[in-house]
């Protein structure tokens, strides 16, 4: 007995090690053969196909894709002497864990050749995937990673699309101050990740400066499942609105159960969760919460609006992304997420026709030099040392969910400007 | 018996770990040095991990509090304080160790489960009050800013220095483990491992050397949690205290054989490698943690000695060869 | 003053059904001296069975409760036939890994089959005030399940003829198997019982908690300093430490940050492991 069992353990282990060198001994793909005037552009990323973030990563990746395809099917990107680059991906499953995060992007960088790298989803896996793209040299343009703290640690290949967090949620509370006069007391309940704590820490300033009382302030942990506490504490605190939370299902479970708590709050705004077409699922509850959003559909950013803004426009309009997207992914409705990915895509594209090569450092330039509007809006970079690749160009819209006709829908509340709607106030 | 034959047990374990260093080198393939450093990292905290478990037979199921902890210690004074990360390492190491001194005075009175269960209870609280202490930067951690790097002539240079640094302490827990297992102290161990009783009668002083050993295999996981944070470039409490990496290290312990110096060796590269190639297939990625779960249970059940101790048990001739 | 009832009583209600997972974890410990570390995959498969029970096949959630109860009772008599019968005489360190890697074997395949992603049974039975506290209907029915499963376990312990071959054993179990009674099947009973217990706990939370295939470790965790608070081996101070937990983690946000409610349990969990290792009411004889 024992015998056999030993030999079906050295049988493992045997098989593990061959297994290795098998795996070692063939070289992971090359692109064919090259023609001389065509080159393959290889971009790594990671994606969160199983794991807390797949909403969000799921939809940003079918995002990128889609410009991708896009690109390829139109024959690539022709460069000024007929150069055509084609694109191809490298790519894994991160399972929304950093642990993994480290190994497949030195992965990526090292052994698949990436050339560019994306961003994962959020800012703490982009965190850690930031320091593989600079120790190996690989540009990398982040989307779905908001966070400040990660343009101040002297990286010089990172490059933010995405307006950054410390801009997240001062909008909500000029809308506020706008809809609201009478209140004085807010409460702030975060998700305690990097994204959320720096969105708060920026608005709790910011709302301190405009003369609320910040009566509660709080973080709850990342797989926190029972906002109970939390909820007593802001009935507690006499709040008369709340603002916080962190990513998706983190969210849709604090909207969830306010609502069945059955807590009265003038105005309820969440980060990520609400401008994300399944936050509608959550029916009742979901109604006059207010999210920021880096886009939406109704967002009107266009060649004219780039002339009036004195900015080159790029890529294609807003429209033309929508009716792609749901052609290309059975109707589904692109969020926020989508759009970021397929934004790197056009800024990545850019940055190839304006540095005229796939030279990483001749894009790394452009990329420093761009300013640029395309469907997502105002695309700029910090250049300063310290806080280098952060967005300046791109800003926030604030949505409500309202009911209308059909149901429940977005509408754009806020800045006033581009608003398709009054918003809701007080809450019913 | 000639002198060099007597230190058969070390040369070979020394040997196995060498190679395993000077493979990425002569590749000169980034991805191999990342394989190496990983399997290293492994064998490292195998072999420190066995000195408690192993010779003295206490099971320190959180074990992996020492790393994070090392690597809270070391990263802070990094980022910081703005120190080197050689007296970084240092420091990692002796916190960790102090820490463990103070901490197994008391939990090493405990017997078999309960003393299992007080070493998941300290990975817990010290995971849970690091998430809540803003000094070592609460639930967000810290980062590291890159300009640091420089100091050692670049991200590039910085990884190859990290990488000989993991070879060395790699090294040094070997030669260290090799050195308890052979002398009168962890003879003591093995009395304490069999009997702590009867050891107690026949004059070992059991609660000094359950310490000492408990403070030997501490310091070493403390030392390359500064330096695998630092490489790492962040640190974060989950990331940090990983439950089940702790008890990942007791199966490539078990795997390869408890109370053997090369039976860690061989198991943390055997089990290394197979999650590895588990994780990037992608028919196995998902379920490499059920083939690691009856793998486990296989040893379990029917080798408790491990591979190395089956092989001694059955061949004892290997006894010379394999320690 | 409001905010202190409302925050008992939402810690009181989550304590009895972290009393009924803890119960289980303690019945398992005092019949066999076995710590069962997979004690918390078959409380998120309790999750999963409901939300399928639920979700898919359209079964009420709390008649799904009974089929969870069997599934649990089932698969706790297959884990010990196949598993823990060889290692129940072993040391500690035996059954401790075997029973974790069965914790692994049951993560690695329901990681494959759900992900890691978050479920949610979608169903809700409102809620009503009781003067100025305001209670979640599945919340309180979970509270209730709980006190009458106790009660059922005590009348199934105390007044059975299975129930007090297992105290018997328990108690001694070579006396026992002398005077006849058949250890082996008891023993497989309990370990059902005990999995049972933990299936049913998770099949609760998963009425009102959103839910992954990891989220049944942090109820784990909170067993083990339950199971020490009151004892190991001794199911009524199970469900009394349980209630103690709950209380905590009400009282304690009441004063200070909701983050700091894990350190307070695990540094208590370690103070009594090394103050009173036989816990608050005491551990089995």
């Amino acid at each position: 007995m024992k015998r056999t069992l030993f030999t079906i353990l050295t049988l493992l282990l045997a098989a593990s090690f061959l297994l290795g060198a098998c795996q070692t001994g063939t070289e992971p793909e090359v692109a064919e053969e090259a023609k001389p005037d065509e080159v393959t552009l290889v971009i790594g990323f990671t994606s969160s196909i199983t794991g807390k973030y797949e909403t969000s990563s799921g939809r940003q990746v079918r995002g990128f894709n889609l410009w991708m395809d896009q690109v390829n099917d139109a024959g690539g990107i022709t460069l000024s002497d007929g150069t055509v680059v084609k694109l191809e991906v490298a790519t894994y499953d991160d399972e929304s864990n950093t642990d993994r995060i480290q190994e497949l992007y030195t992965r990526l960088a090292t052994e698949d050749n990436a050339d560019l790298l994306i961003s994962p989803y959020s800012s703490g896996l982009t965190a850690a995937a930031s320091i593989i793209a600079e120790q190996n040299g690989k540009v990398m343009i982040t989307t779905g990673a908001a966070a400040d703290s990660n343009y101040q640690q002297g990286y010089t290949l990172v490059f933010q699309i995405y307006t950054p967090a410390s801009r997240y949620l001062t909008g909500a509370v000029d809308l506020l101050a706008s809809v609201g006069p009478e209140v004085t007391k807010v409460a702030f309940v975060y998700e305690d990740t990097k994204f959320s704590t720096g969105v708060v820490e920026a608005a709790k300033a910011y709302a301190e400066g405009m003369g609320y009382e910040v009566v509660l302030y709080e973080g709850y942990a990342a797989d926190t499942s029972d906002f109970g506490p939390f909820i007593n504490k802001i009935v507690d605190s006499g709040a008369e609105a709340i603002l916080g939370g962190g990513h998706f299902q983190d969210g849709s479970t604090f909207a969830r159960q306010l609502h069945e708590k059955g807590v009265d709050t003038n105005l309820f705004a969440l980060l990520v969760a609400p401008p994300e077409p399944d936050f509608a699922d959550l029916g009742e509850a979901a109604l006059g919460v207010i999210g920021p959003s880096q886009w939406e559909p109704l967002a009107a950013y266009t060649p004219e609006s780039a002339e009036v803004a004195g900015v080159e426009w790029f890529g294609p309009s807003s429209d033309d992304f929508v009716t792609a997207y749901t052609g290309a992914y059975d109707g589904e409705e692109p969020s926020y997420h989508s759009a970021g990915g397929y934004a790197a895509g056009v800024v990545l594209q850019n940055a190839v026709l304006t540095a005229d090569s796939t030279d990483p450092v001749a894009i790394k330039a452009a990329l420093d030099a761009m300013d640029l509007m395309i469907f997502f809006g105002n695309i700029k970079f910090d250049t300063s040392e310290e806080n280098h690749g952060l967005q300046i160009g791109h800003s926030m819209i604030y949505i409500q969910w309202q009911e209308g006709e059909d149901g429940l829908s977005k509408q754009v509340v806020w800045p006033k400007a581009g608003a398709t709607s009054d918003a809701i106030y007080p809450i019913p | 018996m000639k002198n060099w034959q007597k230190y058969l047990g070390l040369i070979i374990s020394l040997l196995a770990v060498t190679l395993l260093a000077v493979w990425p080198l002569i590749t000169s393939k980034p991805v191999d040095r990342e394989v190496a450093f990983t399997i290293l990292k492994g064998i490292a905290l195998a072999s420190s991990l066995n000195i408690i478990l192993g010779y003295t037979g206490y099971v320190s199921f959180g074990h992996i509090v020492y790393f994070g902890l090392g690597g809270y210690i070391g990263f802070y004074l990094i980022s910081q304080q703005g120190w080197s990360i050689y007296p970084s390492m240092l420091a990692g190491g002796l916190i960790a160790g102090l820490f463990a001194f103070l901490l197994g005075k008391a939990i090493l009175r405990l017997r078999g489960a309960y003393f299992a269960l007080a070493t998941i209870g300290v990975n817990m609280a010290v995971l849970s009050f690091i998430s809540n202490f803003d000094l070592l930067g609460g639930p967000i951690g810290m980062t590291l800013n890159f300009n640091i790097y420089k100091e050692y002539g670049g991200a590039a240079q910085a990884l190859q220095l990290i990488f000989y640094l993991m070879v060395a302490i790699t090294l040094i827990t070997i030669i260290v483990s090799y050195l308890v297992r052979t002398s009168k102290f962890g003879l003591g161990l093995l009395a304490i491992r069999e009997d702590e009783d009867a050891a107690e009668v026949m004059g070992v002083v059991a609660p000094n050397l359950k310490t000492w050993a408990y403070v030997l295999s501490a310091i070493f996981p403390g030392v390359i949690g500064v330096l695998f944070f630092f490489k790492n470039g962040s640190i974060e409490p989950h990331p940090a205290f990983p439950l089940h990496t702790s008890i990942e290290l007791i199966v490539m312990v078990m795997l390869g054989g408890q109370g053997t110096v090369f039976g860690p060796i061989l198991g943390a590269a055997a089990y290394q490698r197979m999650r590895g190639l588990l994780l990037t297939t992608p028919i196995f990625k998902n379920i490499q943690l059920s083939v690691a779960g009856v793998l486990l249970l296989i040893i379990v059940l029917f080798i408790p000695a491990g591979v190395v101790g089956w092989i001694r048990n059955r061949f004892p001739i290997t006894r010379r060869v394999l320690q | 003053m409001d905010f202190l009832l409302a925050s008992l009583s939402d810690g009181l209600l989550i304590g009895f059904i972290y009393g009924i997972a803890a119960m289980g974890l303690s019945l398992i410990f005092g019949v066999m001296d076995v710590i069962n570390l997979a004690h918390g995959p078959v409380i998120a498969l309790g999750m999963f069975s409901l939300y399928l029970l639920y979700s898919v096949l359209g079964l009420h959630p709390y008649f799904g409760l009974v089929i969870v109860a069997v599934v649990g009772l089932l698969l706790g008599m297959i884990m010990y036939a196949i598993v823990v019968r060889r290692v129940i005489d072993a040391p500690h360190l035996s059954s401790l890994l075997a029973t974790f890697a069965v914790n692994m074997v049951i993560i690695g395949l329901g990681t494959a089959v759900f992900s890691t992603a978050p479920y949610n049974v979608d169903f809700s039975l409102g809620r009503f005030s009781v003067g100025p506290v305001t209670l979640i209907a599945t919340r309180v029915i979970g509270a209730l399940v709980a006190i009458l499963v106790t009660i059922g376990l005590y009348i199934f312990l105390y007044k059975s003829r299975p129930g007090r071959y297992i105290r018997a054993v328990a108690n001694n179990k070579t006396a026992a198997e002398l005077v006849g009674v058949p250890s082996n099947f008891i023993l497989a009973l309990s370990f059902g019982i005990g999995t049972m217990l933990a299936a049913l706990a998770g099949a609760l939370i998963a009425t009102f908690f959103p839910f992954t295939i990891l989220a049944g470790g942090t109820y784990e965790l909170k067993s083990f300093v339950i199971v020490v608070l009151g004892g190991l081996g001794n199911p009524v101070g199970a469900l009394v430490g349980g209630l103690i937990l709950g209380l905590i983690e009400g009282i304690i946000p009441t004063f200070m940050e909701t983050t700091w409610v894990p350190v307070v349990e695990f540094v208590m969990f370690v103070m009594i492991l090394l103050v009173r290792p036989t816990g608050l009411f005491g551990a089995k004889q």
